[in-house]
């Protein structure tokens, strides 16, 4: 764990701001771990409104998606996705009208609500993990064992996003109703909301809220990773999800803060995932913004609606810089699980074919205690089992031993081939 | 519109601490303990210190223009390594031998091995054990501070060793002049308070980390205590680590990256073998100072030692 200057001062003060500019929405069937959304149930030339169900997928784990714009289908190809580079995906033309099909819930009949058809409205909204893992919540919600805590994800320990952050201070009461809704699914006895310390205003805004009583507000300490899965739990409840493992196998269950809020608005709203709260900054980002943003919605419109550039950007990446992916071309669109892009004006310096000074910031910085200076080291000599020794496959990728290498060594992309070719 | 992104891996963003600013910020932090060797010993130090320097800066680019390589003479890793070599030798030394050393350091120590971050020993106490090995005589012989004769004078370890004193008051010093500098020794190493304002910079800025000196000089410390020389307990703990070479050793030479272990308890155990090693030397040999001995028998022990102590593993079960 390490103290990383957050960056986060641009728009952590910007209110959220409704973006409706784009004419095109590229909407990709897959945004979620599980089966792409093959079975598409509209046609070219349709007429589609706002949160109607695109596709869908025979299948157990996966989660469909809907138009998050009215209008026209105008195409159903290939087209930059964020994550798997190339993915089908449906393009539609925004007509502006905004007609809508879901309505308001009455108080009455969410009171009544079992946890079954909970899970069936999560599911038929299209929830997934906005933390990043887009796994299907309406899985999450529906656990293999016995769960007694829940622990709700707000450290968003990534520099530079605040969109999880704006959501908690914006929609702070909105949030415990969400919150309430999984702990009705889950049965669990105790509730913690993780903070980091840096968002002091958040842990007050939660705590000015009438909590239940078994609901408690975590303050962490403001370090990278602390939004991992793994750091949370050990943080909070101070046990460790053994190696291999879920939080399911310790009895706890771990969502995000931004995926509460989504549960809320499918339940009381019957309002499908079709839009999100994208941090759009860096350092050359004319008015960094937090934006709502329709799903599908390309880089260039939110780049438009900040106003443009100051420089010219050398690089974009979807989710922050620790962990984020770098985009090729500013058609891209954002997907369920994209909480921020962030341009830089330059590029990483990297000097060719670097060696290992052996300073040892990788071994002392890596949160799980892994050796990655080794993994690299036997992962380039295609020892694979030395690697694995050294922790490779416990890797979650949160990148502090890239960060803090004084030689630049890509240890993460080391650790990324040697995954992929260890024998399991 | 941008027309042409650059696509990489995570992370996009680095740490601001590069090898480069590191090594130089060694340099500078160790630059305070060299002038109070010259104000002690005179501006013979001096000459000592920027031919050593420029002898393994020299051969480090003449080296790698020869065999082709990207001349790195720039990243400080040579002129730290000539600087600790001074440091190492008696100020009165004849200039020849750290153009010597310096080569050995930087020539057989570091480059034969593959250069930077490939060496086992750590070069400049390398140099030094085979300058102590071929040139005893004139490794050894110290001058006295502050003579403008050049009279020489044994170090208080070597008084110790050979059994002539078994006090400090014996030798007319006070712990404040092992703290100052004011005595025979190496001229890096005898003002133990300039290399410990360097030290707590350094620790402070997060370059070396605590573990190694920490675990050496403790442990030294407290089998020197344990053990004196006038009897179980009686040790002097104080003069044990202010006499000899350990701080610069524990805090500058131990520390080095390349030659350490790179986990947390890997770096305490490399400490502890150091400070056992180093009381071993001191008190059951005819060598007095055994600060350099220990790290180079410790550096030699790296490779065993990162391959068996790891972190542990988060969720690991037992």
């Amino acid at each position: 764990m390490i103290h990383l200057q957050n960056s986060k001062d641009a728009t952590k003060d910007s209110k959220v701001e409704s973006l409706n500019i784009s004419k095109y929405l590229y909407i990709p069937l897959l945004q979620h771990v599980g089966k792409s959304c093959d079975e598409v149930i509209i046609k070219i030339g349709d007429n589609v409104s706002k949160g109607q169900k695109l596709a869908q997928a025979h299948a157990k784990v996966y989660s469909p998606v809907h138009s998050s714009v009215s209008g026209k289908v105008i195409a159903i190809k290939k087209h930059f996705h964020p994550v798997i580079g190339v993915a089908n995906t449906v393009i539609i033309e925004n007509d502006f009208k905004d007609s809508t099909c879901f309505k308001q819930r009455a108080v009455s009949e969410i009171d009544s609500l079992t946890a079954d058809s909970i899970r069936d409205i999560v599911f038929r909204s299209g929830i997934v993990g906005l933390g990043g893992a887009s796994f299907p919540t309406h899985l999450k919600l529906n656990p293999p064992n016995k769960t007694d805590t829940l622990i709700i994800n707000a450290a968003e320990c990534e520099p530079f996003l605040t969109s999880d952050y704006r959501l908690m201070l914006e929609k702070t009461n909105e949030i415990i109703k969400g919150i309430e809704l999984i702990e009705r699914c889950l049965n669990v006895k105790k509730v913690f909301i993780g903070i980091e310390d840096n968002k002091p205003l958040a842990v007050k805004a939660f705590r000015a809220q009438k909590l239940k009583l078994n609901y408690k507000v975590a303050v962490l300490k403001s370090a990278y990773p602390q939004g991992g899965e793994k750091q949370l739990v050990k943080n909070i409840i101070n046990k460790e999800i053994p190696r291999g493992k879920l939080p399911f196998d310790i009895s706890v269950v771990v969502q995000n803060v931004a995926t509460a809020f989504a549960i809320y608005e499918a339940v009381y709203f019957d309002k499908p995932l079709i839009e999100r709260i994208v941090t759009v900054t860096g350092d050359c980002v004319k008015n960094p913004k937090n934006i709502l943003a329709p799903i599908g919605a390309p880089i260039k419109d939110l780049i438009d609606f900040c106003g443009g550039f100051n420089t010219r950007p050398k690089r974009v990446i979807f989710g922050g810089p620790m962990m984020g992916i770098a985009q090729f071309d500013m058609d891209t669109p954002i997907i369920k699980s994209t909480n921020g892009v962030v341009f830089f004006s330059s590029i990483k310096e990297e000097e060719d074919s670097p060696v290992c000074i052996r300073c040892g910031n990788c071994v002392e910085y890596c949160p799980l205690g892994l050796m990655p200076c080794f993994i690299k080291l036997h992962a380039d000599n295609q020892d694979w089992s030395m690697a694995k020794l050294y922790g490779c496959l416990d890797c979650m990728e949160c990148g502090l031993c890239n960060y803090s290498c004084p030689q630049s060594i890509n240890l993460v992309e080391s650790v990324r081939i040697a995954k992929r070719r260890i024998p399991r | 519109m941008p027309n042409k992104l650059f696509v990489q891996g995570s992370p996009h963003i680095h740490s601001n601490k590069r090898t480069k600013s590191v090594m130089w910020t060694v340099f500078f932090a160790l630059l305070p303990a060299g002038a109070a060797g010259v104000f002690i010993f005179g501006v013979s130090s001096l000459k000592v210190i920027v031919v050593s320097i420029l002898a393994c800066l020299i051969t480090e680019g003449l080296l790698q223009r020869m065999m082709n390589r990207r001349v790195t003479i720039n990243d400080g890793s040579a002129a730290l390594t000539g600087l600790l070599l001074a440091y190492n030798l008696p100020a009165n030394i004849p200039l020849w031998m750290p153009v010597v050393g310096g080569f050995f350091a930087i020539a057989i120590c570091k480059l034969a091995f593959g250069g930077l971050g490939r060496n086992i020993f750590n070069p400049a106490l390398a140099a030094r054990a085979f300058l102590l090995a071929s040139w005893p005589q004139q490794m050894t012989s110290f001058v006295k501070p502050f003579a403008v004769d050049g009279v020489t004078q044994a170090t208080p370890l070597m008084m110790f060793n050979e059994a002539k004193v078994i006090k400090l008051s014996q030798l007319n010093l006070t712990y404040i002049d092992l703290l100052l500098g004011n005595r025979g020794g190496c001229l890096g190493e005898v003002c133990v308070i300039a290399l410990i304002l360097g030290a707590l910079f350094l620790l402070a800025r997060g370059i070396i980390r605590a573990y190694i000196p920490f675990s050496f000089i403790l442990t030294t410390g407290v089998f020197s205590w344990v053990f004196g020389y006038s009897g179980l307990f009686k040790g002097d703990f104080l003069f044990s680590i202010l006499s000899g070479g350990i701080i610069l050793g524990a805090f500058f030479m131990a520390t080095d990256y390349v030659t350490s272990p790179v986990s947390r308890n890997g770096q305490i155990v490399f400490g502890i073998g150091c400070g056992l090693l180093t009381f071993i030397i001191r008190k059951f040999t005819g060598y007095p100072e055994g600060v350099s001995y220990s790290i180079l028998i410790m550096n030699a022990a790296v490779p065993l030692i990162d391959r068996h102590i790891r972190p542990r593993i988060y969720g690991k079960i037992k």
